[in-house]
């Protein structure tokens, strides 16, 4: 339902007019008096971000949030997941509910000046494309003149549909719906020939149906969506700490230091930009206002980029995502760390 | 000779500010009154300040900007690239439309289901009174949620009507297909369409205007029609007969311009993924409708039953005493007097069904809500100012139903003199 972003709103102008605002404070220290990392997360989406029968959450953008926890507080348990809409996430992110989102959001031009959001990295590079029945004998996107697509309301998505119809001088009809969950309802429904949204997106829904098979995602690929967890203007030591915790993923894959093997590489590693990273040497951590070994602690909540990756939505998963240009650049992929020194 | 030379106020003192009584009054009014500015001032200062320090400055430039999204249903033309204004104005149409339709449907709806509550008629009473209490106790949004589920889970999808032994089969002549996206209902087509008038973007077929005119002109004919017949009426003591004539007024221009034009009915066909040639009624705009009609009819059904009993009984025996039939008692004694009862309630029910909305939200139907407060904030992430905006639209809007209703009541009220 869609009467979230309204509240949202209400609360933003309210929380605007209150005076009480997090965007002025020290996120860090808010956190740390807090106890617990309030992560912006989807409503739901499998392999992302979902909670299961007990309301655990797991998922590919989850593992960030815990990873951020265990650097910053010590426990990846201490996290508090608020699913946000795409109506809603910036709002809540605005508005000092949340200290992180990290919730398939695209980086663009406007969110980053405009609305006052940095993103701090990009764990996954995407872009949007299709799916359809595989009776409707459609096998391009191109064919999908005069049909009726949902898409989720304040998204890049409904933008993008909007440009890539006009410059193929086609027609759609849009249906605009709320949640990933509700789209999914309308497309099994057939109130909508085909639903699209990122392909990573389209592929994690799809496995969640019980009949992924009747489904095909179109070869069709018609936008960029660089996804990355995201912080708010201004706090600039609070975005350090988030974009170097994603590094810091990202470098562990590319240097071999998985969950298992950590501890020991900790002590026995020779290579230098291990030792950095894992704080056996220099104290990094101090920099960014935290202790030396919280990489290490970051790390080992749900293993680097590369385990988070195949655990959640790799191709050993239902999802069965390739890597692809989410490879490590060694790889000939696209994922590359800023060196810790 | 006595001269009186009247009291002489005594010399005002600050006191009296609180112990003259004459005072006392006005200095509590401006003591509230600097309160709540002062208030008011606080939370629009603090607001600001804060806004400042999100770096948010309160600017209205977004409005000219590139929308960039396509809206489903538009009444007048308008696609991605023109502005978040023009999407403001293509939701506020939407408003409006689905606003007027549920005022129309539910007066209507709610005049019979008043009136047969009072029937005499068990069966049918009962009936009336059941409906008025479910619909009246139940929250709009979950009337709004049951009708988008009978929508999309019991229709057909357009699909389901391809084929040599379709699944679905088209009603009303095969002119109407319900489908689980919207109603495809016949257009209106013409042999001998006599062009447009352009206007800006938007343009009114002159077909379109010469129907207006033939009504208008055959509602004044009406009007002059009957001051006539109540001019003999006084002369002669009889009314002649008139239906015929005001009938023919109205049929035969329409018919003669129906000829004229070649207007006929096209049938929706499938075509592709959808239905075309026809109209597609959006199910958003059918079920907010449907629910916002029977919502609001069910308490305007009160209302009028409530207008009817104030008339005493005694009116309508007088009536009947004067040899009055049943439908002209009704029209020209307890109608008018009913009335106004009636209308200055029904005022504050045309103003929630108007405010009730935008609940459109809730089944993804574009309105003002949709457009300006929902896809424009949200790209924008102007929530200030489009908060701001469409509270002064819906007050706006407010102010001028009541406005309009008012002049109708005052033309209704009991004139005493
Ligand atoms: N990347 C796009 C779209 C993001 C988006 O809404 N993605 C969908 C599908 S991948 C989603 O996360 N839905 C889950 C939900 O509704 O909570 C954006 O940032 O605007």
């Amino acid at each position: 339902m869609k009467k979230s972003v309204f509240f949202g709103s209400v609360t933003a102008v309210a929380l605007a007019a209150s005076g009480a605002l997090a965007a002025e404070g020290d996120t860090l220290k808010e956190v740390k008096a807090r106890d617990a990392l309030n992560c912006g997360v989807n409503t739901g989406l499998i392999g992302f971000a979902a909670p299961d029968a007990n309301g655990n959450w797991s998922g590919f953008d989850v593992s960030y949030c815990k990873a951020l926890a265990a650097a910053v507080l010590g426990d990846a348990t201490k996290v508090k997941y608020v699913p946000v809409t795409g109506q809603t996430r910036f709002t809540a992110l605005s508005s000092g509910e949340v200290d992180v989102l990290a919730r398939n959001s695209t980086w663009t031009f406007q969110r980053d000046t405009d609305l006052k959001l940095d993103f701090i990295g990009i764990n996954y590079y995407d872009g949007q494309g299709f799916m359809v029945r595989k009776d409707l004998g459609v096998s391009s996107a191109k064919e999908l003149n005069g049909a009726t697509i949902c898409i989720q309301t304040g998204t890049t998505t409904e933008l993008n549909l909007a440009d890539y119809f006009k410059a193929n001088n086609m027609e759609y009809q849009p249906v605009n719906i709320d949640s990933n969950a509700e789209g999914e309802q309308q497309y099994m429904a057939g109130a909508c020939d085909a639903y699209t949204t990122d392909a990573s997106g389209l592929a994690a829904t799809r496995a969640s149906f019980a009949d992924p098979e009747n489904h095909i995602i179109l070869p069709e690929i018609i936008s960029k969506e660089p996804l990355g967890p995201a912080v708010r203007h201004g706090d600039n030591n609070w975005g350090d700490i988030a974009r170097w915790t994603l590094y810091a993923l990202i470098a562990a894959e590319e240097y071999g230091v998985t969950s298992a093997n950590i501890d020991e590489l900790a002590k026995s590693s020779n290579n230098p930009e291990v030792q950095r990273l894992l704080g056996t040497t220099d104290e990094l951590g101090k920099m960014i206002g935290l202790d030396a070994e919280w990489a290490r602690r970051a790390i080992k909540a749900s293993g680097n980029y590369g385990e988070i990756f195949a655990a959640t939505i790799g191709e050993q998963t239902p999802i069965g995502l390739a890597r692809g240009l989410n490879a490590q650049w060694t790889q000939g992929g696209l994922m590359y760390a800023m060196p810790f020194r | 000779m006595v001269t009186y030379t009247g009291a002489v106020d005594p010399p005002f003192r600050l006191s009296m500010l609180i112990y003259d009584r004459r005072y006392r009054s006005l200095t509590l009014q401006a003591i509230v009154f600097i309160l709540v500015m002062l208030a008011a001032s606080w939370i629009i200062d603090n607001t600001l300040k804060n806004l400042a320090d999100l770096g948010k400055t309160l600017s209205f430039d977004f409005l000219f900007r590139r929308a960039g999204y396509d809206i489903p249903q538009q009444l007048i033309p308008y696609n991605s690239d023109d502005t978040h204004l023009r999407a403001a104005v293509v939701g506020l149409l939407n408003t409006l439309l689905v606003s007027v339709l549920g005022c129309i449907a539910a007066t209507v709806l709610g005049v019979v289901a008043g009136v047969l509550r009072l029937s005499s008629n068990w069966l049918i009473a009962r009936l009336m009174t059941v409906y008025v209490e479910v619909f009246r106790n139940i929250p709009l949004l979950l009337w709004i949620l049951v009708c988008l589920a009978l929508f999309t889970e019991i229709m057909p999808p357009p699909n389901a009507y391809r084929g040599e032994n379709p699944a679905a089969g088209m009603i009303l002549f095969d002119m109407v297909a319900p489908t689980n996206r919207y109603t495809a209902i016949p257009s209106i087509g013409m042999t001998n369409p006599p062009g447009t008038l352009a206007l800006g973007r938007e343009g009114i077929s002159w077909a379109f205007i010469a129907f207006a005119v033939v009504i208008a002109a055959a509602l004044a004919g009406r009007r002059l029609l009957r001051s006539w017949a109540r001019r003999v009426q006084d002369q002669t003591g009889k009314r002649p007969t008139t239906w015929w004539i005001s009938l023919a007024m109205f049929a035969l221009p329409v018919l003669l311009l129906t000829w004229y034009f070649g207007l006929h009915l096209i049938p929706p066909v499938l075509r592709g993924f959808n239905f075309a040639d026809g109209i597609n009624l959006d199910n958003a705009l059918v079920v907010l409708w449907l629910a916002l009609t029977l919502y609001t009819g069910a308490f305007i059904a009160e209302i009028v039953r409530a207008g009817i009993l104030a008339v005493s009984r005694g009116q309508s025996e007088a009536a009947f005493a004067l040899g009055l039939r049943p439908r002209r008692t009704m029209s020209l004694v307890i109608l008018p007097q009913a009335l106004r009862v009636i209308v200055p309630p029904l005022i504050s029910q045309y103003l929630n069904l108007t405010k009730n909305s935008s609940l459109a939200i809730a089944v993804g139907y574009m309105d003002l809500r949709g457009t300006l407060g929902g896809t424009t904030l949200n790209q924008t992430g102007r929530e200030m100012e489009a908060m701001v905006l469409m509270m002064a639209v819906y007050l706006a809007l407010s102010l001028i139903i009541s406005a309009g209703m008012n002049i109708f009541n005052v033309r209704v009220r009991l004139k005493e003199r």
